[in-house]
């Protein structure tokens, strides 16, 4: 027996319908840079009127398209899975497929840099280089020695749920370009390596934990972490980042001793 | 897109942009900056000691140790009997008598400065951005570390309450 349901629309909805959309006058003030014209970066503002309710993104996508097709910018997917357009949305790391306007007070401007630590190339693309360089240092493949297994390689739903946290990366940078530890030490591994350590440190399947915790404990590595939440702060992807560090040092203290 | 930079064309982020390039005639090598975790031939070997953990460890062990330490010092030296007012030469060498105190004052010195040094050597290593500042300046500190542990030490064992 079915009950009828009463047409449910939500607020959102019911505007559109009624062709109520309220549209506001938004301020984006965007830091551009390019060297081939000036060596400094400068602020440049562009003014939109769009729902409040739409991202960031689809505001450097309607700046790009409409108004400004010098803008330079990396999305993919748009949809916070590719992790290619992280940047400073007002001073604090986020992807610009996942900020909705509302949420980053358009009353005011809303600025919108390059994320920080890494060399700026142009407008809001930095040199991700090093970046995946200190990922590609942590060896993110699975190590294991003998023959390989003629089926798959099983493992408990509690060893899984040990590093289902840091599985959950789609390095964007936003956690290691908000580190200021990386900001003045650029050979710092960053969280974003060590996040991806961790998922096979803490893998049972994989037998190369010694390996990368030995890489982990050099002079660059997590002992240089200083616990100031930034990177947790920034993980669009909810990752306790600064947790997974610390999991890695104690992993390397009860280790070692 | 490339973002391949040869050696050649890196400076080091301290310096500053200029625009008037760095003479191989591409109006672009002026803006570029030494990316981090570039390989180059400054970068610092691997180690393979546990020294960083070491440190990190001592951090947390001596600021146990020394919270207890120096909230005893501070109550004894300031609070009980009488307060800051007792405090004098006889005051001093009575406590020294003892090697209990003499214990204590020497594994205050030791922690409290180890700890502070190993602190300044990480505000240095942030903020020093050449090589040879951070060099002179973690060369200073260390000597100042050895000259007081050291000048303590002779202190409080060869301390003579008679003079």
């Amino acid at each position: 027996m079915s009950t009828p349901t009463v047409e449910k629309h939500s607020a959102a909805l019911d505007a559109v319908e009624a062709g109520g959309v309220e549209l506001i006058t938004v301020t984006f003030r965007i830091r551009r840079f390019n060297p081939e014209e000036h060596p400094d970066p400068v602020w440049v503002d562009y003014q939109l009127t769009m729902d409040p309710k739409e991202r960031v993104l689809d505001a450097l996508n309607k700046i790009k398209w409409e108004q400004d097709g010098t803008l330079t910018y990396r999305r993919s997917c748009a949809h916070g899975i590719c992790g290619s357009d992280a940047m400073r949305i007002n001073g604090r790391n986020r992807l610009a497929c996942k900020t909705l306007v509302k949420d980053v007070n358009p009353e005011k401007p809303i600025t919108i840099e390059a994320i920080k630590g890494l060399t700026v190339l142009k407008d809001l693309i930095v040199d991700m280089d090093p970046f995946f360089q200190a990922y590609k240092d942590v060896m993110p493949f699975l190590i294991t020695q003998g023959n390989d297994p003629t089926r798959e390689r099983l493992q408990s739903a509690e060893d899984r749920e040990r590093f289902d946290d840091t599985t959950k990366c789609i390095l964007c940078a936003a956690c290691t370009s908000s580190c200021p530890v990386f900001w003045n030490d650029g050979q710092y591994f960053g969280p974003a390596a060590i996040v991806n350590a961790h998922r096979f440190i803490f893998d049972s399947r994989d037998e190369g934990a010694e390996q990368r915790l030995e890489i982990l404990n050099d002079r660059e590595g997590v002992w240089r972490c200083r616990t100031t939440f930034n990177c947790s702060e920034a993980c669009p992807r909810g990752i306790e980042v600064t947790k997974a560090i610390q999991e890695v040092k104690r992993a390397l203290v009860t280790r070692r001793f | 897109m490339s973002t391949e930079i040869s050696d050649a064309l890196v400076v080091p982020s301290a310096q500053a942009h200029t625009g008037k390039g760095l003479g191989t005639g591409n109006p672009a090598d002026a803006f570029v900056i030494e990316p981090p975790r570039k390989r180059t031939e400054k970068t610092p070997r691997r180690t393979r000691t546990n020294f960083e953990m070491l440190a990190w460890l001592f951090m947390r062990l001596s600021g146990i140790v020394l919270v207890v330490l120096i909230l005893g010092h501070l109550l004894i030296m300031l609070v009980l009997d009488g307060g800051v007012s007792k405090i004098g030469f006889a005051f001093v060498a009575g406590r020294w008598a003892s090697p209990f105190w003499q214990v204590w004052d020497l594994a205050m010195l030791w922690l409290a400065m180890l700890h502070g040094a190993n602190g300044m050597r990480q505000v240095i290593n942030d903020y020093a951005e050449k090589d040879s500042t951070r060099l002179w300046l973690k060369g200073l500190m260390g000597t100042a570390t050895v000259f007081t542990v050291l000048l303590g030490t002779l202190v409080i064992f060869t301390f003579d309450p008679n003079i």
